[in-house]
């Protein structure tokens, strides 16, 4: 169990946005209304989700003030937090790819296509670039992200079809596919990370015996070496698409991992 | 002399690696979307926003599909469209043949919407926009037939603007005929009078502005607005001909 309590934590996280979205008004008050993309909070701050926001502004509309302020609101909670911090401790389409990459490892299923990591970041500027020569939100036409997220929370039997969808996908096709390689979703919200304030660091890394258990579980297992391996490992996991998800703070019998602060100015 | 290998230049191979990545998947976005443009843009006649909806170029560009209006609306008007839909995936929009829009006079749908997709300028419901209702079936129509149905009609609630009776002499009998006629610049498109239709089908229905409206011709005035206008006639009220007489 202790090799399990971030991961529980972050379940309890995902699920209880999703059931104070769901869980309606208590004591008169509505927790969370709306969906991932925008919302309102106890009836009074509005939130949006910010690469929305983006899309929104280059197919050239005019957000106005409330959406304003709810995008520099969730963009400075990621800035604290971690901007990838999104895609393991709230978007439930998270809780789908997780499975899936367990289900992999549990039946020891091998299929791997070669797709670059750096897939997401074309898909984000193709997605960007498309919005602005055609003035629409082009991306949200097809997002599943967004839809799997609207699905869930509006009760949209297509919830199901894309979530069915991205486990086959992760499953069959390759690991890690979506959230790792494909989803411009978390390619926004790595960019926001380069710069974000909470992070995974390594201050025992000279206890490290390779055992591999970190490697194992990350999603993003490239940014591990530069922390593990060479003459200088860096104190911390200073790759902008480390998700914070902190499965290998757990995992690490050593505790060569914990969550800290980042350090500003020469490493 | 052989020239030395040139060393090949890595910053320059990979920039260009790069570019023809981002060329190759904006296209692939593109071509692969288009479909779903094409069809998220096409003018339809399946569904109809919420009052003060932009536009549907801009809407589709200024939603982000959070759905607050539809939870801010309090007959279960609006609803979410689901992937397969002519209204793009997550859009609000409503049918009117199952449940009209009530028009409630703090209009909470458009205060919901946390962007300019539904238009805050909209505080007078009566000015909504939401479509325009057309009789698209009148041969059907029980008013028509010389019945004095005239459910449209009571509903409306913007009766006598909106619709109004007109009363005809058919000839058939001694009996008049009332003709429901709907005045496009006061219909809100709320479409009460589509649901009401006692028909299976409803023969009076709300289309979007754009399937239901043309533009009027530029080149034909009606004459009674132009002399309202110009606050007289073009012409001389009494054309003075010149008298020809047989000698």
């Amino acid at each position: 169990m202790k090799r399990l309590r971030i991961l529980v934590l972050r379940r309890l996280v995902q699920f209880g946005i999703i059931g104070l979205f769901l869980s309606g008004s208590w004591w008169g008050v509505e927790w969370l209304k709306g969906n991932l993309s925008a919302s309102e909070v106890l009836e009074t701050v509005t939130l949006v989700d910010p690469f929305l926001a983006l899309q929104s502004l280059v197919s050239g509309q005019v957000l106005g003030m409330v959406s304003l302020l709810g995008v520099l609101i969730v963009v400075l909670f990621y800035l604290v937090v971690g901007g990838r911090s999104y895609c393991s401790w709230v978007c439930p389409l998270n809780i789908v790819t997780d499975f899936a990459a367990w289900f992999r490892s549990y039946f020891k299923i091998k299929n791997n296509i070669s797709v670059s990591k750096n897939t997401r970041y074309w898909l984000l500027f193709g997605v960007l670039a498309l919005s602005a020569t055609s003035g629409s939100m082009v991306w949200e036409l097809v997002n599943p992200v967004s839809g799997f997220q609207r699905g869930i929370l509006s009760g949209l039997s297509s919830a199901w079809a894309i979530g069915v969808g991205i486990f086959l996908l992760d499953v069959f096709i390759g690991k890690n596919l979506w959230c790792g390689h494909l989803c411009p979703t978390g390619a926004f919200y790595a960019q926001i990370n380069t710069v974000g304030l909470l992070r995974v660091k390594a201050p025992k890394q000279a206890e490290c015996d390779d055992c591999g258990d970190c490697y194992r579980v990350c999603p993003e297992p490239q940014i591990l070496p530069p922390v593990l391996k060479g003459d200088h490992p860096l104190k911390v996991v200073g790759d902008s698409v480390c998700t914070n998800c902190g499965r290998c703070i757990e995992v690490c019998d050593r505790a060569v991992f914990q969550y800290g602060v980042r350090p500003f100015g020469k490493s | 002399m052989a020239q030395a290998p040139q060393k090949p230049n890595l910053a320059r191979r990979r920039f260009i690696a790069d570019s023809g990545k981002a060329v190759s998947i904006v296209a692939l976005l593109g071509f692969g979307l288009q479909p779903v443009i094409n069809q998220a843009q096409a003018k339809s006649v399946n569904y109809i926003r919420p009052p003060g909806a932009l536009p549907e170029a801009d809407f589709s560009a200024a939603c982000v599909r959070c759905g607050l209006c539809v939870q801010d609306c309090p007959y279960d008007t609006l609803s979410l469209a689901e992937y397969g839909q002519v209204a793009a995936a997550g859009t609000p929009v409503f049918e009117a043949r199952k449940v009209p829009c009530e028009m409630c006079e703090d209009i909470p749908c458009v205060k919901a919407c946390p962007t300019n997709a539904l238009d805050k300028t909209l505080t007078n419901i009566d000015d909504a926009e939401m479509g325009t209702a057309v009789l698209i079936d009148q041969e059907h129509c029980l008013n028509f037939l010389g019945l004095r149905c005239d459910v449209c009609y009571r509903v409306c609630p913007v009766i006598d603007k909106a619709i109004t009776l007109q009363m005809q002499r058919i000839g058939r009998s001694k009996h008049a005929v009332f003709l429901p006629v709907v005045h496009a610049d006061h219909c809100t498109g709320c479409g009460k009078c589509e649901q009401s239709c006692v028909l299976d089908e409803s023969a009076i229905v709300v289309l979007p502005r754009d399937v239901a409206r043309v533009s009027s011709a530029e080149h034909y005035r009606v004459g009674w607005d132009e002399k309202q206008k110009r606050g007289k006639s073009f012409l001389p009220e009494v054309l003075d001909l010149p008298d020809r007489r047989p000698k």
